[in-house]
């Protein structure tokens, strides 16, 4: 399944944040988009998956989702967005409850997705209970879980310590490796959008336009041993960026 | 610096430390961050009722309080120990506690279902907002006289007094947690296509746990309040009676014994209520 972006332009009352995004994500293939604060590349998120409408422009599936998709096109949130009430089990079966997934399955479905993402010692565990990089792990189990066709990772890792990011940022290779999804991978860290990405989409800062694509070819699992090609990559996309976030920076806000 | 060089039992660590450790002409930094910390010191409490109440009884004893103007605590536990024989408090507590449950309950109910419409309908939070606004500051002991033309003397117009004087803060509190209740846990609720319903049921309802609970606290004083109001109408029994009575043949022993069996009943209701709080609300910190 592939997804497809059709010049989208929005603004929020007065203020213009994106302008004439067009692009695609191609199955099995992580696109990650970066951009100084307050260009828009949360919106556009939120956009992809259908939790906000643009003004112009849309978005378009073409394709059918892998069969047994749940749901389709499965967010994963920087702040993790864990029920605290419910426990590591009980919060990924939340999301197949809905689906009318009970007892027997959703307990294959739970225990698999744990299993993969090394959290079966902590089924009974309260969010509460846990690191920030174990509650980040839950909630890409919960999204595991549902079967996507496309992650949409709304800085995954930006609530995290660098250690941590560390870790997690190497399960995902390791998981994209086993798995291959495909996933929208939104982050103003640009270590991480030349770890992870196969496409690093470079907006500018508001109104958000595409400035540049940069492609890696690199595969993925082969990257933290190339980590000296990798840092020129980053540098280069740094100093296209240099200037624009600087002026982002200096910018009063008035948008929320 | 390498990190084993700067292990505790090495000489290179101790050499590095301890020479200015005991320099002469140091002291140590002051202290200056105590004193805004609370100590849990559970002996206090009974302590200072006990201290009260014998200070009490042994002013009383030694005439420095006037029997007149306040009667001792044994006395109000001689009244009260009265009630108990002659079966009396079992008729006045019954009758109290039955409007009281019966009106909060109710109270309660309509409080949070309408609660829960403001908070989730535009069209119920414009129209019914307002409304709650406009009433909730007004005494209902005021309204008791009209609540007994329209619900009768009996225990229609008592249960509708709690009934009212609970249902506005429990709408308050219902709409205010539906409100707080984590914008990104309902979008992440949609972002995974559940329904309307399981996300009201799932993640705004439990949301709003710990807001309604702590309404309940205050629902259950203010229905306390208005039960002895109702009750100084025409009330056989009742605690509310009861103290109407005392207070009318100025019997004050009975007056405080009563006094005291509402505090008791207040006691009772924030120890249930704070026994609902951690069963519920037990995934907080």
């Amino acid at each position: 399944m592939d997804l497809l972006l059709d010049r989208i332009s929005h603004r929020y009352g007065q203020t213009e944040v994106l302008r004439d995004i067009s692009f695609d994500i191609r199955a099995g293939e992580i696109v990650c988009i970066i951009g100084p604060s307050g260009c828009g590349k949360s919106t556009l998120l939120r956009f992809i998956g259908g939790l906000e409408r643009p003004d112009a422009g849309r978005v378009l599936v073409s394709g059918e989702p892998p069969s047994g998709s749940l749901n389709p096109l499965t967010y994963i949130f920087q702040d993790f967005a864990l029920l605290p009430w419910r426990t590591v089990e009980g919060n990924i079966s939340l999301v197949l409850e809905d689906h009318g997934i009970k007892r027997a399955e959703a307990e294959s479905i739970i225990a698999d997705v744990l299993a993969r993402t090394k959290l079966s010692d902590f089924r009974k565990a309260l969010p509460r209970q846990l690191s920030g990089g174990m509650k980040q792990r839950v909630a890409i189990a919960r999204a595991l879980a549902v079967r996507p066709a496309v992650m949409l990772m709304d800085e995954p890792l930006s609530a995290l310590d660098s250690q941590t990011r560390e870790l997690l940022m190497d399960d995902l290779v390791e998981l994209w490796t086993r798995e291959r999804f495909s996933a929208c991978y939104v982050t103003h860290n640009l270590a991480e959008a030349v770890r992870l990405g196969h496409r690093i989409i470079v907006l500018s800062r508001r109104p958000g336009r595409i400035r540049e694509v940069v492609e890696i070819d690199m595969p993925l699992a082969d990257r933290p041993d190339h980590m000296a090609e990798l840092e020129k990559r980053q540098r280069e996309i740094w100093m296209m960026m240099r200037e624009e976030a600087r002026a982002a920076d200096m910018e009063i806000a008035d948008v929320a | 610096m390498s990190h084993e060089a700067l292990d505790r039992g090495s000489p290179a660590f101790a050499d590095a430390a301890t020479p200015s450790a005991l320099a002469t002409g140091t002291r140590e930094v002051p202290f200056r961050g105590g004193g805004f910390r609370h100590r849990p010191l559970g002996w206090v409490t009974p302590l200072v009722f006990v201290v009260l109440i014998l200070l009490w009884e042994l002013g009383s004893r030694s005439g420095i309080i006037s029997n007149i103007a306040l009667p001792a605590p044994s006395e109000a536990f001689a009244a009260f120990m009265d009630l108990v024989r002659t079966g009396m408090l079992w008729k006045h507590l019954s009758a109290s506690l039955t409007r009281l449950v019966v009106g909060w309950t109710l109270g309660t109910l309509l409080g949070v279902a309408v609660g829960l419409a403001i908070g989730l309908f535009s069209l119920a939070r414009a129209g019914l907002l307002p409304l709650v606004s406009a009433l909730f500051p007004i005494p209902k002991i005021a309204l008791l006289p009209l609540f007994i033309i329209w619900f009768g003397i009996g225990e229609g117009s008592k249960v509708a007094t709690i009934l009212f004087g609970t249902f506005f803060p429990t709408v308050i509190a219902t709409y205010a947690g539906v409100d707080n209740v984590d914008r990104n846990l309902i979008r992440m609720g949609q972002s995974f296509g559940i329904s309307w319903m399981s996300i009201v049921r799932k993640i705004i309802v439990p949301g709003a746990l710990p807001a309604i609970l702590s309404g309940f606290r205050i629902s259950a004083s203010i229905a306390i309040v208005l039960l002895v109001a109702a009750e100084m109408i025409g009330a056989e029994f009742g605690i509310g009676a009861y103290i109407l009575m005392a207070g009318a043949l100025f019997a004050l022993d009975q007056l405080v014994a009563g006094v005291a069996i509402l505090s008791i009943i207040g006691l009772t209701i924030g120890w249930l209520i704070g026994r609902a709080e951690r069963t519920f609300l037990g995934w907080r910190t």
